[in-house]
């Protein structure tokens, strides 16, 4: 009875009910929108982490001027620099290098799958610990000539072959997003590179015309061997080979994990300041419904209506209206999420990848739980004031 | 039936308890069974205190009330309200309906609270069809004048038989013919084996009580 009671209640009032269920819709809104929007900031810095896989990246030195590893991984933007092959062997040699890998950045101009012109990323498959381990999640194959592996936002022809310079690639695999610019690039193995270069040079495209992938790199990627400081390794190499700097891969996101941070805690700041504005309006508008209603209760009682059975019915009421303004907060924050997604990660300037429907299913219901068990504390306070009401009194009020 | 032993009412104004107020002098009364009684006054001087007090709605200052062998201020609220929805008829003062309820489901309501099987809707119309109102069973109290917002609360108070109706004030703002038919139902109901209690100032209501009793700064005695 208490629940059509409460549900005649709500549609007796509309107005009043819609205030309330706006109120819930505001909380559920600020915790899921911004929960998912800091979620989606901190996986793609894990993604990001996990994918440049080094500890320590050596680029030549007058690239320090032009190379910043942050535009690089945000605007995709790597800079057009070479180091010759030799310098990776010697970065090679030093103590506590693990492992090195070559990569050789190349722009194309164009390509059909995109509008803009994409990165083009040379790797040696034999030696890369970064590219391969990435791939593996969805190909698992050679990587032979002529085959590419493309980033999450490269759109693939229905054929999968992407023509740069008018030299056929094959897409064997499309990356998992990280929500950098690396979604956007192109790998392939330094033989297919070369042709790239070479059919760049005779459309002359290209402004370096006589690099070659058998000769130069642009960055080598390191790998610290295990109980060497990568601090150390990297002021080694720094000191030991000449015409190159090495930087920590940590310290490169490091600005970005900054910046993620300030970005979480204004987040942070503006859920919190929501949460305490709404439940301090809703507080206020609860407790001036209720003493509006004193005569309804007080003619309940008088009907025999208990104090739990009063109780109950501002409780199923609240939570009625918390339920519906709950679901519908987060419904707005997925339809405000989801479809600009792209918009909140231009804006911010930082990784955003969303996460799994399973995460995104647990943080809805996190939400709505979080705005249900606010609203039914609220009402908690309503339901102890109200089984206090003197009917009596209340009875001869206004008479 | 219903008896009240010693009860008495005091209000204190302030918190030392040195300014006291006393609603309700200390009383003996009974109300038996069969049989309609009336109390009269002045208003202000204890009437509506005391059938609060009968209800179960306000717990005395000394004294006790029964219904039949239960000690109404003895039990839980869960029980007492139990025992007032099933065997206690209270027609409050002044306008009592539910403005998210039609005509019909106020009346209704008492038997909806805490029973489960089908509710008396034939008696429901019944009762409308004695007050006047039953082409007015689904409008919404909004809608309804004073006079018929005052007939349906007297209806809702005799949806489930009960064997004690305690009325306050039930004849203000009805006309001649409304007040007559209340009382007359009041009487029928009486009639059917039920304590009534008529707590009011309309001069002709003694015509249709058993006994009738007079309030005076709280004090109650028997014309």
């Amino acid at each position: 009875m208490i629940g059509k009671l409460s549900l005649k209640n709500l549609a007796g009032k509309p107005g009043r009910t819609a205030a309330m269920v706006l109120l819930a819709m505001f909380l559920s809104f600020s915790i899921f929108a911004g929960s998912l929007t800091v979620l989606s900031l901190q996986q793609g810095l894990n993604g990001l982490e996990a994918r440049l896989g080094a500890d320590i990246i050596v680029v030549p030195y007058e690239a320090t001027t032009k190379f910043d590893v942050k535009s690089m991984l945000l605007q995709g933007n790597p800079g057009y620099f070479y180091l010759n092959r030799s310098f990776a062997d010697k970065v090679a040699t030093r103590p506590g290098v693990e492992a090195t890998s070559c990569q050789l950045y190349l722009a194309s101009v164009s390509a059909g799958c995109c509008s803009v012109a994409v990165q083009l990323i040379g790797f040696d498959p034999e030696s890369d610990f970064t590219i391969l381990p990435w791939a593996q999640e969805t190909y698992h194959g050679e990587i032979g000539f002529g085959d590419v592996l493309v980033g999450s936002d490269i759109s693939v022809p229905t054929d999968g072959v992407l023509r740069f310079f008018d030299v056929d690639c094959r897409v064997v695999a499309q990356l998992a997003k990280t929500g950098s610019a690396l979604d956007t690039a192109v790998y392939a193995n330094m033989e297919t590179i070369q042709a790239l270069i070479e059919a760049s040079q005779a459309k002359g495209l290209n402004q370096y015309n006589d690099i070659s992938a058998d000769e130069v790199v642009s960055s080598v990627l390191v790998r610290v061997a295990e109980g060497y400081d990568v601090e150390s390794v990297k002021n080694d190499i720094n000191l030991h080979v000449r015409k190159v700097v090495a930087v920590r891969a940590s310290n490169m996101i490091s600005t970005i994990a900054d910046n993620l941070t300030g970005v979480s805690r204004l987040i942070g700041a503006f859920i919190a300041a929501i949460w305490v504005l709404s439940l301090v309006i809703m507080m206020i508008a609860l407790t001036m419904l209720m003493n509006e209603r004193r005569r309804e209760f007080a003619i309940l009682r008088v009907m025999g209506a208990s104090r739990r059975k009063l109780a109950g019915l501002v409780m199923a009421e609240s939570a009625l209206t918390n339920l519906l303004g709950g679901a519908a907060g987060v419904a707005l924050a997925a339809l405000v999420v989801f479809p600009f997604s792209g918009v909140i990660e231009a804006r911010l300037g930082l990784p955003f990848v969303l996460p799994g429907g399973g995460r995104v299913l647990a943080l809805a219901l996190g939400s709505l739980a979080a705005c249900l068990a606010a609203g039914a504390a609220i009402s908690a306070v309503c339901a102890a004031r109200i089984s206090r009401i003197d009917t009596s009194l209340i009875l001869r009020e206004g008479n | 039936m219903l008896r009240a032993e010693g009860i008495s009412k005091n209000y204190y104004r302030k918190r030392d308890g040195s300014n006291v107020f006393t609603a309700v002098q200390p009383t003996d009364f009974e109300l038996p069974e069969g049989q309609v009684t009336e109390i009269t006054g002045r208003s202000g001087s204890g009437k509506s205190t005391l059938l609060n007090l009968l209800a179960g709605l306000l717990a005395p200052s000394t004294g006790k009330v029964w219904l039949d062998d239960a000690d109404l201020y003895a039990l839980p609220d869960g029980a007492l309200s139990r025992l007032r929805n099933r065997r206690v008829g209270v027609i409050p003062q002044g306008q009592s309906g539910l403005h998210s309820l039609t005509v019909l489901e106020n009346v209704l309501l008492p038997a909806r609270l805490y029973g489960r099987g089908p509710v008396p809707e034939a008696r429901a119309r019944q009762l409308l069809e004695r007050m006047g109102i039953a082409d007015l069973a689904d409008v919404r109290p909004g809608d309804l004048s004073g006079g018929e917002m005052r007939r349906m609360a007297i209806a809702r108070a005799l949806i489930l038989e009960p064997s004690v109706v305690l009325a306050d004030e039930p004849t203000g703002d009805l006309d001649d013919g409304n007040t007559a038919a209340v009382l007359e139902l009041l009487r029928d109901t009486a009639r059917q084996g039920a304590a009534v209690l008529l707590v009011t100032h309309e001069a002709g209501a003694a015509r249709y009580a058993d006994a009738v009793y007079r309030m005076d700064s709280g004090r109650l005695t028997r014309e």
